[in-house]
């Protein structure tokens, strides 16, 4: 199957797109937040807890805020403390939270010698570089496979019922294993610690509890000779840390996008633009697969009105990315499967839009998510839409499959839900597997005039964005109907600007290394 | 049997008390599983029970499609139902009477009160996104919705409710640990009869252990459990606030 687009009309849309990251990025330029901050020191080696479970990285973030020397940098501060106590990174959090040493004292007015800091985060790079090594050893890039990736979520709260979870949907078939995040826990300005029993429709993201399920996902995934991945949210106020602790104990896909953030948990955008680059250089250098969130824009806004605003979204995700020198082959571009089952050719427009994303972005494992906002109590009905949703997965090749449940409206999965949510893929993939390629798209017909429409829409609408900004756009309300201002939202305390003497070598030494060892990707 | 009120499930023929029951089971897909299955359906009270589909679900766990006769009745004149009164309007219907009914946006304040740090049921009912396709309170023209979030202590609901002029108070309750929830709930209510506040506003709560008639029984005007929406929320207050009179056009208080 195939649309005829215009390619210059594509050229212009990427055009707008990189114009559009490229004022936030040059904006947001002179910024810093406390989360990149508390990223260096975990990138440093710093993990673990006080006696009160507040976690050291914030511990030596707080100190350096009251002490009023932030905005300099925690690599500035760590530099300096490291040079004149010869401490490793957590020695020197303990000692900031026993109160025995004050690292404002261990400062100069000039640039530290880094040569110490970047050894200590050379032995993290190290522990990182050998999970990627795993990786790039046993997984097969979504993209790369003929058929799409089926992605499932667990999500009971407890890490140990979740592996339970996992684990059989493994047996049935899954290839991808998401575990949903607690409530409320994006708006945590901390990353709690250690294994947890208790979450609501969802289960704490900690660097434990990734350790436990990636190890029960590769022993699965020997047992079946497949390689299983491991899906978090490097997301909302602790985002470049998740991906960090994601790097260090191998996830293999981070859903990250400040969009999401910003329009549906009200987080400050600023905060959240800053938080994004670092953690997508992170997840670039580290090989984690994105996941965009702009499925969400149609479960709040009519996914037949606003189809283009999807398409926008995708390309200025694709260039917040390419400047955090991400190839395309990790940008899990999102979209979904949302319009009203009352539509007449509901499925042609659904063929046409998922068809779109498919050319507009040939090399990106997109990520397609399954009707949620018309899905009832009705787990009958919910099977056949679920049906369909599949078959325009298969149908233009989409890659990273997120499979819908039947009880989508009722509860987080069942065990059974998921099952019979994989053999319904599982049917469509096999009886499908070639319908693809065995029909060919009408020319001018209604699937092509949609994506036509869509794509012009959607052009149009990044012309608007190029010219205003988009953090004015966001503000106007333009994605999801939903407005925010630059100045409110959760987090905005978190952002200072820095100082003339800001540094932060481990983000450069990352940069450096995109550039160098990948330089055909880029 | 003869008696319309004596009620059973209905296959194909009165009476004939047909059910489907699909359900889990920690144990292996094998004889001894199936006979399990049988089991369990025995003990919901179903006879010429009929496992029509067993299958694994990985390694321990097994799922069961089972079709039976349910040998129990129910009397239908015994059953006491305590509702919300007439069908909730859907969003258009709903701002539509808001445009018409009052002067003024109707402002709705909520929060998850005391030590309960889940928003998701206050989140459900107010955030733009609403949940399950269903906008919630914030997307909703002539309404103003205030979410305070979690662990909001209820005096502090009651001077912020206060401070904005509030029409409507939604408290939500997750944590039902110990009853928690009534002890929480009891202490807002006594709090507003202390304060001579209980008529200044219409209180409701929420949550997955909630029930209208709970709400009642405790002295709120309304409760909403699993199922509910920001429509179900906003059709009952808007009805209620109109009988109030609040905010009202006086052309529709003087008919």
């Amino acid at each position: 199957m195939y649309l005829n687009l215009d390619s210059r009309q594509i050229n212009r849309c990427r055009a707008a797109a990189r114009k559009i990251a490229e004022d936030v990025h040059h904006h947001l330029e002179q910024y810093s937040t406390v989360a990149v901050e508390r990223t260096v020191l975990r990138l440093l080696g710093i993990d673990g807890v006080n006696r009160f479970d507040v976690p050291y990285p914030n511990v030596v973030i707080d100190h350096l805020k009251a002490s009023g020397v932030l905005e300099k940098g925690a690599a500035f501060a760590m530099a300096h403390a490291m040079n004149t106590t010869r401490l490793t990174p957590q020695a020197i959090a303990e000692a900031v939270d026993a109160g025995t040493l004050d690292l404002s004292t261990c400062m100069t007015q000039s640039a530290p010698d880094m040569t110490r800091l970047l050894e200590a985060f050379a032995r993290v790079r190290a522990a990182i570089d050998k999970q990627s090594a795993y990786r790039r050893h046993h997984r097969i890039n979504p993209h790369d496979k003929p058929l799409p990736d089926k992605y499932v979520i667990v999500a009971t709260g407890d890490i140990y019922e979740d592996i339970e979870q996992a684990l059989s949907a493994v047996d049935n078939g899954a290839d991808i294993v998401a575990v949903i995040r607690t409530t409320g826990q994006s708006l945590l300005d901390y990353v709690p610690h250690g294994a947890t029993r208790e979450g609501f429709g969802g289960t704490t993201a900690t660097r434990e509890n990734f350790r436990l399920m990636r190890a029960a996902l590769d022993e699965a995934g020997t047992r079946h000779g497949r390689y299983i991945q491991l899906v978090n949210y490097a997301s909302g106020l602790c985002m470049p840390e998740i991906a960090a602790l994601g790097a260090l104990e191998r996830l293999d896909m981070m859903l990250n996008d400040s969009l999401y953030g910003i329009i549906f948990r009200d987080i400050n955008m600023q905060r959240t633009l800053i938080d994004q680059y670092f953690s997508r250089v992170l997840s670039a250098y580290a090989d984690i697969i994105i996941n965009t969130g702009e499925d969400n824009y149609l479960t709040t806004a009519d996914a037949y009105e606003h189809a283009h605003t999807v398409i926008a979204s995708q390309f200025i995700n694709e260039h917040f990315a390419l400047k955090a020198g991400m190839p395309s082959r990790l940008m899990g571009l999102g979209h979904a499967f949302e319009i009203d089952p009352a539509h007449p050719d509901s499925f042609l427009l659904e063929v046409a839009q998922a068809q779109l994303s498919r050319q507009l972005f040939p090399d990106a494992p997109l990520k397609y998510m399954p009707p949620t906002k018309h899905m009832k109590g009705d787990i009958f009905m919910g099977t056949v839409q679920n049906a369909l949703f599949n078959m325009v997965t298969v149908m233009t090749h989409q890659d990273i499959h997120l499979l819908g449940m039947m009880t989508e409206a009722i509860h987080t999965p069942f065990m059974s839900d998921r099952a019979l949510a994989l053999d319904n893929a599982a049917y469509v993939a096999r009886a499908m597997a070639s319908f693809g390629d065995a029909f060919e798209i009408k020319p001018g017909g209604l699937v092509e005039q949609r994506a036509q429409t869509v794509l012009n829409e959607a052009t149009a609408l990044l012309e608007v964005i190029e010219q205003e900004g988009l953090l004015a756009t966001l503000e106007k309300g333009r994605f999801a109907g939903i407005g925010r201002g630059r100045t409110q939202g959760k987090g905005l305390e978190g952002v200072f600007q820095k100082d003339a003497l800001y540094a932060n070598p481990v983000l450069d030494t990352m940069c450096t290394a995109l550039k160098e060892d990948r330089p055909d990707e880029q | 049997m003869s008696n319309k009120k004596q009620v059973r499930p209905y296959g194909d023929t009165l009476h004939d008390g047909k059910v489907q029951v699909s359900f889990s089971l920690p144990v292996p897909c094998d004889a001894k599983g199936e006979a399990a299955a049988k089991a369990i359906a025995h003990a919901m009270h179903l006879v010429d029970v009929v496992v029509a589909e067993q299958r694994p679900l990985g390694k321990g766990y097994s799922f069961y499609i089972v079709y039976g006769t349910l040998t129990q009745t129910i009397d239908l004149e015994a059953l006491e139902v305590i509702d919300h009164g007439e069908t909730a309007m859907n969003k258009t219907d709903i701002e539509t009477y808001i445009r018409d009914t009052f002067v003024e946006p109707l402002v709705f304040i909520g929060a998850s009160t005391g030590t309960d740090a889940h928003t998701v049921g206050i989140d459900a009912i107010m955030n733009m996104k609403g949940i399950a396709g269903h906008y919630g309170l914030e997307r909703y023209a002539g309404i103003k919705a205030i979410n305070l979030g979690s662990q909001v202590d209820n005096e502090v609901l009651l001077d912020k409710a206060l401070e904005v002029g509030a029409d409507v108070i939604l408290i939500s309750q997750t944590v039902t640990q110990k009853d928690m929830h009534i002890r929480n709930l009891t202490a807002f209510v006594e709090l507003l009869e202390a304060e001579g506040l209980r008529d200044r506003f219409l209180v409701i709560i929420g949550g997955p252990r909630i029930s209208h008639a709970l709400a009642k029984e405790l002295g709120f005007d309304a409760g909403f459990g699993p199922g509910k929406f920001a429509f179900d929320v906003a059709s009952f207050a808007v009805k209620a606030l109109r009988e109030r009179g609040v905010k009202t056009h006086k052309m529709t208080t003087d008919k």
